[in-house]
């Protein structure tokens, strides 16, 4: 297995395990979003999916699991190209302008560790319980935990909406530089698709974006409610 | 533009040898016709400097036709000035304005390093050469120019990448310091062409390796080097090489590896 270490520490290589770890929490971002949409179906169709996640059983721990080592792999590898990156030029100039790159692409290391902080406080939060621990594990009349309600008090604070909302705002450019950057790293390119792979990117990256803050701002917009209120 | 004489701010980047820390030091250039190319520029600098006995900037040229790949020049933070699909010796001086400030810095790479005054070593692109940059033929009289067809398209894709005069400037404006482009270039010339089919896998392989030994930075997509490449060499040599390394990490075995290797 000497030839496969080899090529994912490759530079070549690295890219192509930061384009797959990068899709892989893509894919996992795209449900979870969707899935917090349900929030506008109301109180019981949202317990209902969050009571069929948390029901899964070992399939819950396989797909954890599975998350912790894209994450992990994903901000371990950046952070060494990060770093071989840096080393590859000591000194630096002392004029340097560049024309073609997007300001949000040189970010990415910084909006990516930014984001992996907000994981840390989006888990303590939702999670482990440890931010409302007043609103966690409450049950619904069918028995079931109330996610609904928990999100709703959750984002009625408003020091906590302000906080997921600059995450997302950090999670937007990190996207639109991600998402284009997975094609030419695969090599899956072609002038076919050249125009559409450049503003996918980017237009993917925005659709998310308004999709993860539309909930947490229907709460404060009094769209989304408290049961009875 | 005017045939008016420029007189010109220059800070220069000057360092004694390999060992030495550097610095830029200013000078004022007096009289520069504006027909005179850039190279000419630091050549006129070079007479004031030797009149007053002091030490001549070392910069490189060879050609002065745009072809050779041997100037090199951050000119204000560009490769090259950062004119479209031009070398630093293609430069000219109706480009700049009476009174401007010019900074002039050597290529910057830990892989470029800087052998005096303006002037870098770049024999690890030589490296990358040697581990693949070729096709394995038998040598002798040179053989019919026609005897394996390829078709028009497929030549002239093939003569894009080879349009690389190797002169660094895509490395040069990387902010990471990769080499990327240079590389894929070198391989796409021959992998468009029948001839570069044989040995595809093991010289993509070869030349990705010798390219991360040589030091040079991971590509992180800003597309600088296509912008700053003086022959307008496209991305998408790096998407083909992505590709193909991808191809040959997954599935070329060297015959004569050990099992596992």
């Amino acid at each position: 297995m000497s030839w496969f270490v080899s090529y994912v520490r490759s530079s070549v290589g690295a890219k192509h395990v930061m384009a797959v770890t990068g899709l892989g929490l893509l894919l996992f971002a795209i449900i979870h979003m969707l899935g917090h949409l349900g929030m506008f179906a109301g109180r019981d169709a949202y317990n209902h999916y969050a009571h069929t996640l948390q029901g899964l059983g070992a399939l819950k721990w396989i797909a954890r699991g599975g998350l912790l080592f894209l994450v992990a792999v994903h901000i371990g590898a950046g952070v060494r190209l990060a770093s071989l990156n840096r080393a590859a030029r000591p000194v630096k100039y002392a004029v340097y302008r560049t024309v073609r790159t997007r300001p949000w692409a040189k970010w990415m290391p910084w909006t990516g560790l930014l984001i992996l902080a907000f994981i840390v406080y989006h888990l303590v939060h939702f999670t482990f319980g440890q931010i409302q621990p007043e609103y966690f594990h409450k049950l619904d009349p069918q028995g079931r935990y109330d996610a609904y309600t928990m999100f709703v008090r959750g984002f009625q604070n408003t020091g906590i909406l302000i906080s997921y909302l600059v995450a997302m705002a950090l999670l937007l450019p990190h996207l639109a530089h991600g998402i284009s950057s997975t094609f030419q790293s695969l090599g899956l390119k072609h002038p076919k698709y050249d125009g559409l792979i450049d503003k996918a990117g980017p237009a993917l990256a925005v659709i998310m974006f308004l999709g993860y803050i539309a909930p947490p701002i229907a709460v404060a917009l009094h769209v989304i409610k408290l049961p009875g209120a | 533009m005017s045939d008016k004489p420029l007189n010109l701010t220059v800070y220069v980047w000057r360092q004694k040898d390999a060992k030495d820390a550097g610095g830029l030091v200013k000078y004022d250039v007096k009289g520069v016709s504006s027909h005179a190319s850039f190279l000419e520029m630091l050549d006129i600098l070079n007479e004031q400097l030797i009149e007053r006995g002091e030490e001549p900037v070392a910069f490189d040229a060879d050609c002065r036709e745009g072809i050779c790949g041997m100037c090199s020049l951050v000119i204000n933070g560009r490769p090259h000035g950062g004119f479209a699909g031009t070398t630093t010796c293609q430069v000219h001086m109706r480009h700049f304005k009476d009174g401007e400030t010019i900074y002039i810095e050597p290529w910057r790479a830990s892989s470029f390093p800087v052998v005096k005054d303006l002037v870098v070593d770049r024999s690890a692109f030589e490296s990358i050469m040697q581990a693949g940059g070729f096709i394995t033929n038998n040598c002798g009289s040179a053989g019919d120019a026609n005897a394996i067809p390829v078709p028009k398209e497929q030549a002239d894709r093939a003569f894009e990448a080879a349009a690389c005069i190797g002169c660094g400037a895509c490395v040069a404006a990387c902010p990471n310091s990769s080499a990327m482009l240079f590389t894929a270039a070198k391989l796409a010339h021959m992998h468009f062409l029948p001839q570069g089919q044989a040995e595809r896998m093991k010289r993509t392989k070869a030349m990705v390796d010798a390219m991360d030994a040589a030091g040079f930075g991971n590509c992180t997509n800003h597309y600088e080097c296509e912008a700053a490449c003086p022959k307008d060499i496209s991305r998408d040599v790096i998407a083909m090489m992505n590709r193909g390394y991808a191809k040959a990490s997954l599935t070329y075995r060297d015959p004569a590896a050990k099992s596992g290797e």
